[in-house]
């Protein structure tokens, strides 16, 4: 799996904590070229999700200008015990994702 | 990416035309490319979790697991535990390879092992895999001083690679030393010249939005000054390699690192 999560592994309850989320991507603009002029055809992410005991917690759409191997940092409270899943939708529908537990107490 | 390094091309020749030998970079003043950095590259090159590199160095980790070719042994088969086993390696490489009768780098060595112990397919220079297990393999040196060996029959080959450092090539008719030397720490267009420590190789560059090895940082440097590149693996390229790790000898080696 190409992803590099940071969730803390503890919280206390109420308490903000920080998620980062990577994931390894070329992010294909659809705008340049390749050998000879031929076009290289756009192929990026473009739907972020993260949720939190099967809730959307977080969610982002991403364009053709964000960075190869987008990283999304974003904040959540911490309300209790569980596991955070983290999704990344490609332009042909593909899905990768990842999970990582938090212990809140 | 060679179009944005010739597009500074007019400009940096009128920048440095101005420009008469400043001071030469003292041994005590040498900064890796990483101390020019911003902070938030700086953050990003520390942060294991936030630094792109880490995902060749965890593809290369599998790919060291993975057996591989007629042999069918993976490299962790013969070197065991990379952590023990390829700690500090990358810190002396090029080493001097007597088959060959010249120096290898550490690049040309995993390739090496890869065709003629493991028997498998050559991995391209600039592949995916082979950058990746670079990548891997450096890694277990990172925070090691760079170390080059004193193995006397290395000496000519670096001898070569400092001759050509001061070399002025391509149209601008400029050495490496015209801007890593002589004007190190000034700005070329939005870039900030660093003193050419190959530290952290390989490594992800913001501008390739992907991990590169030395040589092809070498290789745009040379675009940029628009010559006539060396090819990948050639000799003139490890040459050059061999000096620039002397120079940064003790240097703490970044692997990956990350740089603009
Ligand atoms: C069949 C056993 C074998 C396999 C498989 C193998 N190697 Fe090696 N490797 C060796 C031996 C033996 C040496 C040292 C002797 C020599 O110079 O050939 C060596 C040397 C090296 C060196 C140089 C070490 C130094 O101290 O200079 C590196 C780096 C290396 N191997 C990486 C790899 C990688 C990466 C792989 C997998 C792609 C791999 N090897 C697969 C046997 C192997
Ligand atoms: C016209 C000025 C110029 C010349 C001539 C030049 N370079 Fe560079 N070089 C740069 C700049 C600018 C950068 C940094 C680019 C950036 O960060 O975007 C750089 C980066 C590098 C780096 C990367 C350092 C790091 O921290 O990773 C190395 C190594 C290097 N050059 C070596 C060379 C060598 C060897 C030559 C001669 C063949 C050379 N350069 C010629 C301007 C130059």
């Amino acid at each position: 799996m190409r992803t590099l999560i940071n969730v803390p592994k503890t919280a206390k309850k109420g308490e903000i904590v920080e998620i980062r989320a990577m994931v390894a991507h070329p992010m294909e603009t659809g705008y340049r070229t390749g050998e000879n002029g031929v076009p290289i055809p756009r192929q990026i992410i473009h739907r972020f999700t993260c949720s939190f005991a099967g809730r959307e917690i977080f969610a982002a759409d991403l364009f053709p200008a964000m960075s190869a191997n987008p990283f999304l940092a974003f904040t959540t409270v911490a309300t209790g015990s569980g596991t955070f899943t983290f999704t990344w939708t490609d332009d042909d529908g593909t899905t990768q994702s990842a999970a990582a537990e938090i212990t809140v107490t | 990416m060679a179009g944005r390094s010739l597009a500074l091309a007019p400009l940096l020749a009128a920048v440095l035309a101005t420009t008469v030998a400043v001071a030469d970079t003292l041994e005590a003043d040498r900064r890796s490319g990483y101390d020019l950095m911003s902070p938030e590259l700086r953050a990003m090159q520390d942060d294991d979790l936030s630094n792109p590199g880490m995902f060749w160095v965890l593809d290369g980790e599998r790919l060291w697991q993975e057996p591989a070719g007629a042999a069918g042994i993976a490299c962790a088969g013969c070197h065991g535990d990379a952590q023990e086993s390829m700690r500090g390696v990358a810190a002396r490489y090029p080493a001097f390879d007597p088959a060959l009768g010249r120096p290898q780098d550490l690049a040309g060595r995993i390739s090496q092992c890869r065709t003629e112990r493991q028997e498998a397919e050559p991995l391209a220079r600039e592949s995916d895999a082979l950058l990746a297990l670079s990548a891997f393999v450096a890694h277990q040196s990172r925070g090691l001083p760079i170390d080059p060996p004193g193995d006397p029959r290395l000496q000519p080959f670096r001898a070569k690679g400092a001759a050509l450092y001061q070399t002025p090539i391509g149209q601008l008719d400029l050495a490496c030393a015209s801007c890593h030397d002589r004007n190190w720490g000034r700005r070329l267009g939005g870039s900030t010249i660093p003193q050419a420590h190959p530290t952290g190789y390989p490594l992800y560059r913001l501008e390739w939005q992907a991990l590169g090895s030395l040589q092809r940082r070498l290789r745009n440097c040379m675009i940029g000054v628009r010559a006539t590149p060396f090819d990948f693996g050639a000799p003139e390229l490890i040459e050059l390699e061999l000096y620039l790790m002397s120079r940064a000898a003790g240097m703490a080696v970044e692997t990956p690192a990350i740089r603009p």
